[in-house]
């Protein structure tokens, strides 16, 4: 069926089965393979993008629900030659290996810290209702839908506080 | 030109360590970091053809068996449907064993284990494909499985190549001062890399091409060729991102072969990409294990006696057993020893390599009844290790080749704190948390594959560096780079590294922590030779060249590189493992150390510390090489804590085959962990005068953890993984 999606501030239109995914419409339609398939049941993030602003999995949604959503993925974030500061952020704190996980990683953070800055808290937060830290533990807590085989934990924690703390 | 070296004697000298670029061992970015945060680059599944077409692979619903019938009729006539292609004889039933040179186990019509890929269905979109197989009508004729490891134990049999003795294990037992005797069993365990196996053919006339998700190419190509009676120079496999392996990718999987015949079939590229479920059920796991140790030690704390015994499952036909006593042999003295393996046959799913097989799940056991001994004999675990360091192997005699290990536990233990531990278990508490601190040793033998790469000079001064070797996020691209722009003396914008194309020389390929040593040696002797011929371009001594920043200087000449005569100038080398290999006992060490909490009402185990310290020759890059050791390390973790694939004893399907139910670290399961490296040398290793690293740090890290949580809570569980049920009825009350 045809529908029209806006991407990384461009409209594409689209005449793709309904049952098709965002994720596959992106990956397989639109050449956008910075969003990775690890799992397809959201229980991995590596598909993570950001729908209005907030992360979501993109295997677990019909790209025909998005018609007039604002969808950005990993290549409208930056390119290898501009990067965000998260991504190069990642870089300069080795926040991956194979990089498979990554552009979910990055996605998944870039609204994260939004969602800090707007004062939600998580089950790690010690107040409801006062604005969250910055902590590693309040990192960890919210990356933690976001799989890393790799397990660069460590380094995905320093590399979103240094932007963090840049932006507070 | 070409050259090679075997390694037959220690090398005396490394350039890299009289050059003087500066750029080897430092922490420079990952040079492709750049592509991967931006999501460009690109891996297997993410190639476009022209007209590619669709598969998605059907499994056996049946544990055991055969197949009686597949009913394509209706799938067919389905929209979208381009064939349902199978074949009884070539599709594979078991994915390849690491560093095969043949195809593995092929034919499909028998049903071996729940979910063995019986046929592609092929459409022209994914939906399309995925519907289809859905549909797909198959009728089996079920057969008798063995699914019921407990029940199957009495009937293993011995693996003969593994089995060793010296001594009187029995008497020494009977004399020991201290003695331990106990059986440890892990479960199978899966690598989950985060790319799904993929594979994409197509064929250029009667040759092959496949876009791929694997880790050692050389021998994959071989296996591939194998499979499908081609001629090797018709195959080329390419992989220049592979989203993580840890084993799983280490031979060719089902989603090849069925790829290239379907892409024969249909005459047009065909992409098959497992699902993840797929991946948990046909390609690989690492096999359970029931371990028994026996340790024991006279009034010294000498250890007087060391067994480590195994059973591992795997497929009737398929010889792989854990080697789980690997690092036991030779990490700590004893004249009394005994080693080996049996194999239980069972009808579940291919076990083979997983990250670091032998010592990820051996040294749970070892470092575990080394703790338990330690306490019996009154001593600081520490301690222990330190007086039962053996100067020589203790079963071959064999000198090490170097060994930083009683460096790594003193200077670990200083760093962690470990001497402010009480010894007493359930002693400290933190609100509702039991607190312990417990430690382990970490070894991992350490070797060498043969590996190729060519090293060209361009004209415009830059290198250039091909090999088939594959960066599966371990920093081949990086370590690469810094290797030649340290010995050609380039920055390393300059220098390109081409990995993971079969047209490129045969590399050792990603495994067993022998990649970046093998072949970064290869590509070291491939500029050595080009040292070499800009010494005699510039008609004097190699021994007085001095390459650094783009420029070859010797006495009074200065030449930039782009200067040289570069039509051509490149060279082809080859390292290959030899007697030194044969003549020293070869691994890294190091030392864990860990401090957890165990929740006195339900028993959940949080890491809140965790420090590990590491010698493993030189480092090639300390950032990637950290990056390494954390993965390493957040594998343990998973081992110990939380990490258990489970088998259905009435079928054998896997009950937890997804990211959900199969429970890996998360980001909150690990703390801001640390990690130190020592320096060393080992000449008898490599030119390059470094071991291998990236299995080191999961090598004891699970067993720490696991001392820990005893000395948290005195609850000593040897049946991983430490899930909270095995804690909660024995935790002790609160004062």
């Amino acid at each position: 069926m045809q529908m029209t999606l806006a991407i990384n501030g461009a409209d594409h239109a689209l005449d793709v089965d309904p049952r098709t995914s965002l994720l596959d419409v992106l990956r397989d339609h639109l050449d956008l393979t910075g969003s990775k398939k690890g799992c397809d049941h959201g229980q991995c993030g590596a598909c993570t993008v950001l729908l209005n602003g907030r992360r979501i999995n993109s295997c677990l949604t019909l790209a025909v629900m998005h018609e007039g959503d604002e969808i950005v993925t990993i290549e409208g974030l930056g390119t290898p030659d501009a990067l965000s500061p998260l991504q190069a952020a990642f870089v300069a704190h080795d926040g991956y290996q194979c990089g498979y996980c990554t552009p979910g990683q990055i996605c998944s953070a870039t609204a994260m810290l939004a969602e800090i800055k707007a004062g939600w808290p998580s089950h790690v937060s010690d107040d409801l209702e006062g604005a969250p830290e910055l902590s590693a533990a309040e990192i960890s807590e919210r990356m933690s839908g976001n799989i890393c085989r790799c397990s660069a934990y460590p380094n995905i924690v320093d590399a979103i506080a240094d932007v963090g703390r840049d932006r507070s | 030109m070409e050259t090679s070296l075997k390694m037959d004697v220690p090398v005396q000298h490394s350039l890299l360590d009289s050059t003087n670029q500066n750029i080897i061992s430092r922490p420079i970015d990952r040079v492709e970091g750049p592509l991967k945060v931006s999501g460009q680059a690109r891996y297997a599944a993410e190639f476009k053809l022209p007209g590619m077409a669709h598969g998605v692979l059907v499994g056996a619903q049946i544990g055991k068996g055969s197949v009686a019938r597949i009913d394509a009729g209706g799938v067919e006539a389905m929209a979208g449907v381009l064939g349902v292609v199978t074949d009884f004889d070539l599709f594979l039933r078991n994915s390849a064993q690491g560093m095969a040179t043949e195809a593995p186990c092929q034919g499909v019509r028998e049903i071996a284990y729940f979910g063995q890929p019986i046929a592609l269905v092929v459409a022209t979109t994914f939906e399309q494909a995925r519907h289809a197989a859905q549909a797909l009508e198959v009728t089996y004729e079920k057969g008798e499985g063995r699914f019921d490891f407990d029940a199957e134990q009495g009937k293993a049999q011995p693996k003969d190549s593994t089995l060793s003795s010296q001594g009187d294990i029995d008497a020494a037992l009977a004399q020991a001062h201290g003695r331990v005797d106990g059986v440890w069993t892990t479960p199978s365990q899966t690598s989950a890399a985060m790319e799904p196996h993929a594979s994409l053919a197509h064929w250029e006339g009667d040759s092959l091409v496949l876009y791929g998700s694997y880790q050692m190419l050389s021998t994959n190509r071989m296996q591939l060729a194998d499979a499908l009676g081609l001629d090797i120079e018709k195959v080329r496999i390419r992989a220049h991102y592979v989203g993580g392996g840890f084993g799983a990718k280490l031979g060719i999987a089902a989603e090849s072969v069925a790829a290239a015949l379907a892409a024969k079939a249909l005459g047009r590229p065909v992409r098959v990409v497992m699902t993840r479920q797929q991946v948990f059920e046909t390609t690989v796991r690492r096999s359970n294990t029931r371990q028994r140790v026996r340790l024991a030690a006279d009034t010294d704390g000498r250890l007087t006696a060391v067994a480590h015994e195994t059973l591992t499952a795997n497929l009737d036909g398929e010889d792989f057993s854990e080697p789980v006593s690997a690092a036991t042999k030779f990490l700590y003295g004893g004249a009394n020893r005994t080693f080996g393996n049996e194999i239980v046959r069972m009808d579940q799913v291919l076990s083979g390599s997983m990250r670091a097989p032998g010592e990820a799940v051996g040294m749970l056991a070892l470092e575990g009844a080394m703790d338990e001994l330690a306490e019996k004999l009154g001593l600081d675990p520490v301690e222990l290790r330190l007086r039962n360091l053996p100067d020589r192997h203790p079963g071959s005699d064999l000198p090490f080749s170097s060994r930083s290990l009683a460096e790594c536990l003193t200077i670990g233990a200083r760093d962690f704190g470990w001497p402010r531990r009480n010894r007493q278990p359930a002693a400290t508490l933190d609100g509702e948390w039991w607190i312990g601190l417990g430690m382990a040793a970490a070894a991992r033998s350490n070797m060498l594959i043969k590996s190729s790469a060519r090293v060209s000079l361009q004209p415009d001064g830059r290198a250039l560096v091909e090999t088939d070797m594959t960066d599966i996020g371990t920093g081949t691209y990086t370590v690469l780079a810094q290797i030649t722009a340290e010995l050609l003396g380039l920055r390393v914008e300059d220098v390109a590294v081409h990995l993971g194309d079969t047209t490129f020389p045969p590399a050792s390929g990603s495994g067993g922590s022998f990649g970046a040593a093998s072949a970064g040696s290869s590509v070291y002797l491939a500029c050595e030779k080009l040292r070499e011929a800009i010494a005699g371009q510039l008609g004097g001594d190699v021994d007085t060249l001095v390459l650094s920043d783009g420029m070859a200087r010797m006495g009074n000449i200065s030449v930039p590189l782009a200067d040289l005569d570069t039509g051509p100038l490149d060279a082809t080398a080859t390292i290959e493992p030899g007697e030194t290999g044969e003549n020293f006992v070869q691994a890294a060490f190091g030392a864990h150390f860990a401090e957890v909490g165990v929740n006195a009402h339900t028993g959940e185990v949080r890491v809140r510390r965790m420090e590990s310290t590491f010698a493993a020759g030189r480092i090639l890059n300390e950032k990637t090489a950290t990056s390494q050791c954390y993965g390493g390390i957040v594998f343990g973790i998973g081992g110990a804590l939380t990490e258990e694939m489970i088998h259905d004893t009435r079928h054998g399907a896997i009950v937890n085959r997804d990211l959900a139910e199969y429970h890996l670290p998360v980001n909150a399961d690990v703390p801001q962990l640390k990690v130190r490296f020592l320096e060393e040398r080992d000449h008898a290793a490599n030119p390059l005068l470094a071991k291998g690293i990236g299995e080191l740090g999961i090598s004891g890290a699970g067993a720490a953890l696991a001392n820990a949580v005893y000395n948290a809570c005195g609850v000593r569980v040897r049946d991983f993984p430490i899930t909270l049920d095995k804690l909660i009825a024995d935790l002790p009350d609160l004062p």
